[in-house]
């Protein structure tokens, strides 16, 4: 089981600092929820948690039995970029990203993780013509193809439909309920049961943030 | 077949075999580029013939070019670069491992088709033969200074020219010592091998140094 220990946090980007003095706790099975204006820095946060940027002040440690490996390789990231190959079918995307994310050679076959998210039919489909929704679809699928503990995701419920999103939180529910841990930008509700949230407060400038 | 490198590597090769890949572009540019060279010169057989591995090589050295700025942008823009960071797999390697498919999809059919464009510029069947193990061992140096290009512009839109003005005049010596032993191949006071090994030395010394360099642009690419 592994745990998730912020302190400080601080992020800066073109030479202003957008996150400021971030520290929460998040615990095997619990799921954080960013909240706060366009601009008050989720993504940016996020990012930085994936190890996609550094940090420029702060302490960000994970604890339990697979605390040598770093985090980013314990994480799903999910952004606002689908991940994914428009000339290659959404099985090869998905194949591809099972044998470069997960640690062991058992891996699901694409096509049973493209069947929880409503897909079978299309598995064969280049990816340039699915819509937007499905795209989205085949990228959360991705959560499915290698186990990681943490889940980050940069507003994954962008062009979902009703019936998805009900999808999506069921694997919410179920990545919990087997110790894992969730981390969200979101301005729509998930669908995650008793989450924590992060109010990061309005944008960096009314703040007098500049660093 | 399961390691993580080479699905990668399949995976390059396939998207730059597909439509819009760019895979066979590079190719297609460097035979228009050198079939336009005696239209521009004229029909004078011995100027073709002396002045021809050197149209080659600088045909061959911007048909590379010409591929390369997509080498790492379109997986920044598809946010496949950041999923390849969160693997467990250096990023050293996957640099290495596109560069490898990059080199296959778009420099080993130059290596090929040079000999027979060699044709059309008049030279000499021992030049010709010069000409493709130069290409042949000087390609892997151009493309891995390339990728160092291609990292370092991967955020920016448009970043291709900056790119070639960036790369361009660290190919120099490349440049130089693959003209130079394609002529060699053909007589000359410089025995074939010494430019040859001074090239092959080029190859390998940015096959170790460039993944290094290309990584480290990457992974501050955003900072």
């Amino acid at each position: 089981m592994t745990s998730l220990l912020a302190r400080d946090l601080c992020v800066d980007r073109g030479g202003r600092t957008i996150v400021k003095n971030i520290s929460f706790d998040l615990r095997a099975g619990e799921a954080l929820v960013a909240l706060g204006r366009n601009g008050a820095g989720k993504s940016t946060l996020l990012r930085a948690i994936a190890g996609f940027l550094p940090l420029s002040g702060g302490r960000l440690s994970h604890t339990g039995a697979e605390a040598e490996i770093p985090l980013p390789e314990l994480s799903h990231y999910v952004g606002h970029a689908d991940g994914l190959k428009s000339a290659l079918t959404a099985a090869e995307n998905l194949a591809f990203w099972a044998r470069m994310l997960a640690r062991s050679d058992e891996t699901p076959s694409p096509s049973s993780a493209l069947q929880r998210v409503g897909l079978k039919r299309l598995a064969d489909f280049p990816v340039a013509y699915l819509s937007a929704g499905q795209k989205r679809r085949v990228a959360l699928a991705r959560l499915f193809m290698a186990p990681r503990p943490l889940w980050i995701l940069d507003e994954p419920a962008t062009a979902l439909d009703i019936a998805s999103q009900q999808v999506l939180a069921e694997a919410f529910a179920e990545h919990r309920a087997a110790g894992g841990m969730i981390l969200a930008a979101t301005h729509a509700p998930l669908g995650l049961v008793d989450a924590a949230t992060l109010d990061l407060g309005s944008a960096p400038a009314d703040l007098g943030g500049n660093a | 077949m399961r390691s993580p490198l080479s699905a990668l590597f399949w995976r390059e090769l396939r998207i730059a075999r597909s439509v819009g890949g760019g895979g066979a572009m590079g190719v297609v540019f460097f035979l228009i580029l050198v079939s336009l060279t005696p239209f521009a010169i004229g029909p004078d057989l011995n100027l073709l013939s002396r002045i021809g591995p050197a149209i080659l090589w600088i045909a061959a050295l911007l048909a590379t070019l010409l591929g390369l700025d997509r080498l790492f942008q379109a997986d920044a823009d598809d946010g496949s670069l950041d999923l390849l960071l969160t693997a467990a797999t250096p990023l050293e390697l996957i640099v290495l491992v596109k560069c490898l498919a990059h080199w296959i999809a778009t420099a080993l059919p130059l290596v090929v088709a040079s000999p027979l464009l060699g044709l059309t510029l008049a030279m000499e069947p021992e030049s010709l033969a010069g000409i493709s193990l130069s290409l042949l061992a000087g390609t892997p140096a151009l493309t891995m200074l390339g990728a160092i290009g291609a990292a370092l512009t991967a955020g920016l839109r448009r970043g291709g020219l900056l790119m070639a003005v960036l790369i361009l005049p660290l190919t120099t010596p490349v440049l130089i010592f693959g003209v130079s032993s394609a002529a060699a191949a053909s007589g000359g006071t410089v025995p074939f091998h010494i430019p040859m090994l001074i090239l092959s030395a080029l190859s390998l010394a940015s096959l170790a140094g460039a993944p290094f360099a290309a990584a480290a642009a990457l992974r501050a690419r955003d900072a």
